[in-house]
């Protein structure tokens, strides 16, 4: 079979000393990164970006991607034991998960989530392998018209979503697509925006972006905030192991909550966030049987099914990525700007022409999960001890890391300048209730979007209706996206929505 | 501030000045796209792109300001105070490791290399907090100086003067 010579491939891509160190380094610093709060996938994959230039393109993206999917277990070990999210996926697995945790029952609420992501980590990388050949072939007979209407699809379905007010995000991301536009154009070669400073000639780095505004700009954010009284419930992790109870609960949820994130994690503006959402509303509905814990009382299902559903989210949202081009959120953004760096172009040709990185990749995830839950089951102590580490210490160090991580892309000290501009652009974005990840959506899709956008007018002989309502794909996609937008404008759609980002916070 | 747009009513002050940041923006790009050759649909100048973005950003904003003046919403959506103390300690403490890290030779003022930048930038970042223990800064500082010099200098050999040039000449 074709999938299983394949996934041999990547395994054998994948299993190399050198690359299961990758793995390990990126689910060592995912889980880290996910058990402190105050800092995200995305910051820390800006801040290690510049660490992987040296390294091979393969090894690079496994790491990378080892700390989005870790930080997902990483965050639940917060939400569990603190109450605390340290990701934001992981905000519903606080609900039961701390109930649970005062309970005297964290063992079993930390093993059901880590056993839950292991299987719909599985589950999401096979989905992954086994989506990538077709959606790859649909992707090259593709052309400029419908490459376009597939990044609008894309970036309005990621803002609506994945983010509070629709018309501000809107707004975000058609900043971030301007400020993609900064620097030469390549069809002129004039240099746009760019003031006579060589430096942004080039463009703006889309390392300075992410450090400064996910960087810096949260941080302000967050020293704006008194420091959280936290209450760590570390004397009463013991016993880990659920019990046949809690186990005939738990399967069904874990099973549910993977179907789920899978499906919405291949969505634009997936991911890991929205299925844990979703994942947590729909086990809510299923019927409770008597003898059980009411949910928000500390259900073990209530662990199970979101904390599936986010690492299931996380394979999946990659699926856009590898085999289109197109970054579903932030994160997978930040791993074409990766990919791009090492003259990876993303897209349909990266499984053809890269097959030993793309499966690589693929195999290096399950690896790498599997690691997971060895680091995070055993190994629960050494992360509750992280949890007590205060932010004082966490922050100098990440403004530290950003600045020399910076400078060390370029070797030129205008990066450092510009990380500090953007870092007060994002403190800006965060006192006005601007959400920081469209933007940067907008601007790694920005080039692409302009470039297509004159090559299908080109062709089409510059008449708008011929070149993207005339073609039946381009047609479908871009009426997608306005009926999406038309749906999300409907008052009582719009009020369910606007409630249900309001619960989130 | 309440007083003087009280006539304005503005219901969310957030939305308000998000609204007024995104007009500001769009026109600054439009206006400067006009500089570029703008072309036509079936052969796109430099200055097209981005001027029909400026111009849909004006749109958005407008929508968005008109949008915080109409809408009610809960307690105003205020912006609230801005945290001055963290903005500048940390932003100041990523320019000034900029400065000592390469010099500025603007002024005549020499480099003194990642090491010194590293304990300054360590100080400055600690003031933002609230807790400042100086004996617990200087132990980070020279901690993250240790990390820093194995994982960049030695591990990643990237090319980041390390000591003040007075020493290395």
């Amino acid at each position: 079979m074709d999938l299983l010579s394949n996934l041999s491939l990547g395994f054998g891509v994948a299993i190399t000393p050198l690359n299961i160190l990758y793995a390990f380094i990126g689910c060592v610093i995912g889980t880290m990164i996910g058990v402190l709060p105050g800092i995200g996938p995305v910051a820390t994959i800006a801040m290690l970006l510049p660490v992987t230039f040296a390294l091979p393109p393969v090894s690079a993206l496994i790491m990378l991607a080892g700390i989005y999917y870790g930080a997902q277990y990483g965050g639940s070990t917060t939400s569990i034991l603190v109450n605390l999210p340290g990701e934001p996926s992981t905000v519903v697995t606080c609900i039961d998960g701390y109930q649970m945790a005062r309970q005297g029952r964290a063992g079993p609420a930390l093993t059901a989530a880590a056993l839950g992501s292991f299987f719909a980590g599985s589950v999401g990388v096979l989905v992954l392998a086994a989506f990538a050949l077709p959606l790859t072939e649909l992707a090259f007979k593709f052309g400029p018209a419908e490459y376009f209407s597939l990044m609008v699809l894309g970036l309005i379905a990621a803002v609506v979503l994945a983010s509070g007010s629709l018309l501000k995000a809107i707004a975000m991301v058609v900043m971030g697509l301007l400020l993609g536009a900064v620097g030469t154009d390549v069809n002129s070669g004039v240099a746009r925006f760019s003031f006579n400073i060589p430096e942004l000639s080039d463009g703006i780095g889309f390392v300075v972006i992410a450090m400064g505004i996910f960087g810096y700009g949260e941080i302000i954010g967050n020293l704006e905030k008194a420091e959280d009284k936290r209450e760590v419930f570390t004397a009463d992790v013991h016993g880990l192991f659920p019990t046949g109870k809690d186990f005939r609960a738990m399967a069904p949820a874990v099973l549910r909550g993977t179907v789920i994130g899978s499906l919405l994690g291949i969505l634009p503006g997936g991911g890991a966030l929205l299925g844990a959402f979703a994942a947590y509303a729909i086990e809510k509905k299923v019927t409770t049987r008597p003898d059980e814990t009411a949910f928000g009382k500390g259900n073990i299902r209530g662990v199970a099914s979101p904390e599936s559903a986010n690492n299931a989210g996380a394979q999946t949202s990659f699926i856009p990525l590898l085999t289109l081009g197109i970054p579903p959120n932030a994160v997978m953004a930040l791993m074409v700007g990766a990919m791009t760096i090492h003259n990876i172009q993303p897209g349909p040709q990266v499984m053809a022409n890269n097959p030993e990185l793309f499966w690589g990749l693929i195999a290096s995830m399950w690896i790498g999960n599997l690691m997971l839950v060895v680091l995070n089951l055993p190994l629960i102590g050494l992360w509750i001890k992280l949890l007590t580490a205060p932010y004082r210490f966490l922050f100098p160090a990440i403004v530290l890391f950003c600045a020399i991580g910076v400078y060390s892309t370029n070797n030129n000290v205008f990066d450092i300048w510009m990380v500090g501009v953007f870092g007060f652009v994002g403190y800006v974005f965060v006192k006005l209730g601007c959400e920081p990840a469209p933007l940067l959506l907008g601007f790694i899709l920005g080039p692409m979007m302009e470039e297509t956008l004159r090559r299908a007018l080109l062709i089409a002989g510059g008449d708008w209706w011929s070149a993207f309502a005339m073609r039946p794909l381009s047609a479908l996609l871009l009426s997608s996206a306005v009926l999406l937008l038309a749906i999300m404008l409907l008052p009582a759609i719009r009020e369910k929505r606007e409630e249900a980002f309001v619960e989130d916070q | 501030m309440v007083n003087r747009y009280r006539r304005m009513r503005i219901k969310s002050q957030k939305d308000f000045f998000s609204g007024l940041l995104f007009i500001g923006v769009g026109i600054a790009f439009a206006f400067g796209a006009t500089a570029y050759k703008i072309g036509v649909t079936d052969n796109m100048g430099p200055g097209y792109f981005p001027l029909m973005l400026g111009i849909l950003m004006v749109i958005l904003g407008i929508a968005i300001t008109f949008k915080s003046l109409t809408l009610e919403t809960a307690g105003g959506d205020k912006i609230g105070p801005w945290a001055l103390r963290p903005t500048v300690y940390i932003l100041g403490a990523n320019f000034a490791f900029g400065v000592l890290l390469c010099g500025l030779p603007g002024i005549g003022l020499p480099a003194s290399g990642m090491i010194v930048g590293v304990y300054a930038l360590t100080i400055l970042a600690s003031l933002a907090g609230r807790v400042v223990d100086f004996r617990h800064v200087l132990i980070l500082a020279t901690v993250l100086a240790g990390i820093s010099y194995i994982a960049f200098i030695i591990l990643l050999q990237s090319q980041i003067p390390v000591w003040p040039a007075f020493i290395t000449g």
